[in-house]
């Protein structure tokens, strides 16, 4: 599902995030990547859903180069892959309903199809009953819930993952660790970069120091 | 196709709610707009207008030939006769001397004036229409019909009609001078208003292309946004102008029935109304379109 080639990722000032990385992620497999702040996870995560492109080697999503894509290619690549981002990115003037919506509006979802996704997706992450509310009446835990939905009201064969536990308690951790668990049960390739290892215990690990895999 | 429909309906409802929810500062835009667009809008009308009252007086220059005071009938029946066969000359008419008498004395103000001289002043008279209306070929008609026998004054009223020609061409040049500077001040305010919508929404934008969303559907709101901008800004200058045609209509046709002349302001026909909206709305288009090519390359 995913292959990196000697992925190497060097951000403008000269900082070398990731050098020479090599590695592979199975269809169907889940995967967490774990390693200090600063190790080049959220890096290696944007490599994979096009958000960034790498400085050398070659990264592979579904077969295709990422590399070799045109620019107007890219958004609908974007599509079939679900990210839930480090810092979320929620709309915070839009209600829960129309966060979950914005995918599915981008890739053209007839309007009734859309709201039955929308709904299912919400559903999944337990906040079916808060659609109509605003990103700010959520507690922590919800909103990362919903950042959840969003990535996965598509449907995505591939769900990448940036620390999403990162800043919630213990149960809510939990809760949000059983989410991404029930959709690897699924069948859905499921890539995770985070701390908490033991939220996921059915991941193969994939351990980052300073850019590079460690053995 | 279902699905391009759909984009550009939601497109259109996010703009409509993004003009909606800030109602104040949208309606000032609008007005200000609205104000700017008002002017050329407004001078079109007036120009429509005073076209129209040219049209009731007599488009076609003439030449009026006055005999002397002392001719009698008959010189005037031969010079008749001699226009009739003259080439150039379309068409006569003649005006008795006593005809134009019982017309001024129907003239109230004129009647105590006309009664009390002792004998009828005006000479008989005749209004030729040319068949070539080129002031040069009119010019050279006149200079002709000075030298018959007992002719007093030939008057040509070219000279009036070239100057009113003339005017026209200048008003209608100012219109057009202050549609271009409006206009592109329409653009100018557009592309501001849509380069703070571009920075009001940058989560927003930034989300989208993650999501996948291509450009044509992120700038589609702000287009939107630019047209009904414009197009708001068209309905109130449209409404200036009519609100400005039904106060100006009672004095202006006052004015005129002094000059006896009859003038019903209109307001702008369904042309230029047309034409205004779409232009304040295409306008407002162009703008955000300037704008977002600026603003949404980060
Ligand atoms: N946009 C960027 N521009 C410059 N340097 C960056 C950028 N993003 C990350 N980096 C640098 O790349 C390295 C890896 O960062 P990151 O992938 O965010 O690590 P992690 O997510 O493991 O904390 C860090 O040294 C960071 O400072
Ligand atoms: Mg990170």
């Amino acid at each position: 599902m995913i292959r990196f080639d000697r992925v190497s990722k060097r951000y403008p000032p000269g900082v070398d995030a990731l050098s020479d990385l090599s590695f592979e992620v199975a269809e169907r497999e889940m995967v967490v990547v774990s390693g200090h702040s600063g190790a080049g996870k959220s890096t290696l995560l944007k490599l994979a859903a096009a958000v960034e492109s790498s400085t050398g080697g070659a990264v592979l999503v579904g077969g295709q180069n990422l590399s070799g894509l045109s620019r107007s290619a890219l958004p609908y690549l974007r599509r079939r892959i679900g990210m839930v981002f480090q810092d979320q990115k929620l709309l915070f003037d839009r209600s829960v309903f129309e966060n979950v919506m914005l995918p599915l509006s981008i890739a053209g979802f007839p309007p009734r199809e859309a709201a039955g996704r929308v709904r299912a997706a919400l559903d999944k992450v337990g906040l079916a009953s808060r659609e109509k509310a605003l990103p700010v009446m959520l507690s922590g835990g919800e909103q990362q819930r919903l950042a959840i939905a969003r990535a996965v009201a598509n449907r995505p064969r591939l769900l990448l993952a940036d620390e999403p536990t990162a800043h919630l308690d213990g149960e809510t951790a939990a809760d949000v660790g059983r989410i991404f668990n029930e959709f690897h049960h699924v069948g859905v390739t499921v890539l995770i970069a985070t701390y908490a290892r033991e939220l996921f215990p059915a991941a193969r690990c994939l351990r980052l120091d300073h850019g590079k895999l460690l053995p | 196709m279902k699905i391009w429909l759909f984009h550009h309906r939601d497109a259109a409802l996010l703009a409509w709610r993004r003009l909606t929810a800030a109602p104040l500062s949208s309606l000032l835009s609008l007005l200000a707009i609205g104000v700017a667009l008002a002017l050329p809008a407004g001078g079109q009308m007036l120009l429509a207008n005073a076209l129209q009252l040219a049209g009731t007086t007599s488009a076609v220059p003439q030449i009026s030939i006055f005999m002397a005071g002392n001719a009698e009938r008959r010189a005037a029946t031969e010079i008749g006769a001699r226009l009739a066969k003259y080439g150039g000359v379309k068409q006569v008419q003649f005006l008795p001397r006593e005809e134009t008498l019982a017309r001024m004395k129907t003239s109230p103000g004129l009647r105590d004036v006309v009664d009390a001289l002792p004998t009828n002043p005006f000479p008989d008279a005749f209004v030729v229409t040319a068949t070539d209306d080129y002031p040069d070929a009119l010019e050279r008609l006149a200079v002709e019909f000075r030298q018959w026998p007992k002719v007093e004054h030939v008057q040509l009223d070219s000279a009036w009609v070239r100057r009113l020609d003339a005017l026209f061409r200048l008003g209608r040049t100012a219109v057009m001078l202050l549609g271009v500077l409006l206009g592109a001040g329409l653009i100018a305010i557009s592309f501001g208003i849509i380069r703070a919508q571009v920075l009001t929404h940058r989560a927003e934008i930034e989300v989208s292309a993650l999501l996948g969303a291509t450009d044509g559907f992120i700038r589609r709101p702000f287009l939107y946004y630019g047209v009904l901008l414009g197009l708001g800004a068209g309905i109130v200058a449209w409404l200036l102008v009519g609100a400005a045609a039904l106060w100006l209509r009672a004095p202006l046709s006052e004015l005129v029935r002094l000059y006896e002349l009859t003038l019903d302001l209109r307001a702008l026909d369904g042309r230029d109304t047309a034409l205004l909206l779409g232009f304040a709305a295409g306008l407002g288009w162009l703008g955000a379109m300037i704008s977002l090519r600026q603003h949404l390359r980060q």
